[in-house]
């Protein structure tokens, strides 16, 4: 069944499972609409390290981790695993930061926004519309020749670090020593069990392993080349989710009331547009970027260092919303991101590739 | 080699599909395209045949020859 998972019937199968691992998880404790939320759970695992303060996010979430080492061992098993790198990295860090501080103006990433339309979060709509004016616009840098330059391989270790690394979060988290913070009152104290999160998180991981799953890609895969594939993974996701959360008396239509969200229009729409350019820049949401990095792509795991980073400054520095809505920092924070996205598109185009004639002649195709 | 050659390797994607609408568009009778991963073949393949090109892929190391033709 795995060979088929990148055909049509594999992607909705796929779809359906994430679904329905998400309402499972919903189902048994973890925050509403929140099944999976990459950056709400990056920002509680590195809370419940310590990294920020916020004294109701902090929870090492076993989902995280399920995801990445679910990607891995999916990826060796199918000998997709190797290790490389060298992609621009410190760019790469900064553009995770700020793809993280847009999702956390919102209150989730791209995931998440699909899971809280499936509840019916109608400001879900209004940040997809964001997420999707933001992807127009990485797809115009892109299209003017945007690159961040080639990986290169590298040694094998390297890319078993993260995953190593991972397995050393759960460790810490079932030890749960003195140091690791958990939070008393929710969302951070709203989780399924850990044995649930964890096989969820491999499940999931595994399957976006397979159909490369991305949420920015559904939409850049449309947009440019009229490619629907993942955009059927997608709907199988959300009517999975708007199924469960009406059988389960959990839909609720409407702007206001709705679960860790707000109903700031201006600032989700904003959120999102500057966490769907970012992505695109990056050739992935936070989800796929997990899910790389458990592949052995240390761009990812760079990437995903800079999600870590900028969930804490998120909440040290007071940037993330809450359900009283946008802060004013966050709003600077958002608008700073888009200057760095704007510098950052702007001095990474190619003007040119090379390609290779018969007879080994060497000609410049321009690309932009 | 038979048709105009583009390196994609190391690029993320969707930086192969792009080079390889771009260069179909200044060689539209054939190409062909080397990447180093197994998602940018997959693209690759989708994009060719949503276009209506043949495309064959060979293996070559931990690399990936794709040629798509008319």
């Amino acid at each position: 069944m795995l060979e088929r998972l990148s055909n049509k019937k594999g992607i909705i199968a796929a779809g359906v499972a994430v679904g329905l691992s998400a309402v499972i998880l919903t189902m048994f404790g973890n925050p509403a609409n929140m099944g999976f939320c990459v950056a709400c759970f990056l920002r509680d695992t590195v809370g419940g390290l310590g990294f920020h303060r916020a004294e109701v996010v902090q929870y090492i979430r076993p989902e995280i981790m399920g995801i990445v080492l679910g990607a891995f061992f999916m990826a060796k098993g199918k000998k997709e695993y190797y290790a490389r790198g060298g992609s621009a990295p410190f760019t790469r860090f900064l553009l995770g930061m700020v793809v993280i501080i847009g999702a956390l103006m919102f209150l989730g990433c791209p995931l998440r926004m699909i899971l809280r339309l499936a509840g019916g979060d109608l400001n879900a709509l209004v940040g997809l519309f964001g997420f999707i004016a933001g992807i127009f616009i990485g797809i115009l840098f892109l299209k003017n020749g945007f690159s961040l330059k080639r990986t290169h391989r590298m040694a094998e270790i390297e890319g078993y670090l993260f995953p190593a690394l991972n397995v050393g979060l759960l460790i810490l988290l079932v030890a749960s020593p003195a140091f690791i913070f958990f939070s008393a009152k929710p969302p951070g104290a709203a989780h399924a069990p850990v044995i649930l999160s964890l096989i969820a998180g491999l499940v999931v991981g595994m399957l976006a392993q397979r159909t490369r799953l991305c949420m920015v890609g559904v939409i850049r895969d449309v947009i440019l080349f009229r490619d629907w594939y993942l955009l059927t993974g997608y709907v199988a996701i959300f009517i999975t989710v708007l199924i469960g959360n009406i059988l389960l008396n959990k839909f609720n239509l409407g702007f206001s009331g709705q679960p860790i969200a707000h109903t700031d229009g201006l600032w989700n729409f904003l959120g999102m547009a500057l966490a769907g350019w970012g992505s695109v820049l990056l050739g992935g949401c936070p989800l796929r970027q997990l899910i790389m990095a458990g592949e052995g792509n240390i761009d990812s795991v760079i990437t995903v260092m800079g999600m870590a980073t900028g969930a804490a400054l998120a909440h040290n520095f007071g940037l993330a919303s809450s359900a009283n809505g946008p802060t004013l920092n966050g709003q600077i924070a958002v608008i700073i991101g888009f200057v760095v996205l704007l510098i950052v598109g702007y001095f990474n185009r190619e003007k040119s590739t090379e390609v290779q004639l018969k007879g080994g002649v060497k000609v410049d195709l321009p690309i932009n | 080699m038979t048709y105009p050659l583009i390196d994609a390797r190391g690029r993320s994607c969707p930086e192969p599909v792009i080079l390889t609408q771009k260069a179909l568009a200044q060689y539209p009778e054939g190409i062909e395209v080397l990447v180093d991963n197994t998602t940018s073949r997959d693209n690759i393949i989708r994009f060719g045949k949503n276009k209506g090109y043949q495309v064959k892929v060979e293996p070559e190391g931990s690399d990936f020859r794709m040629i798509l033709v008319r």
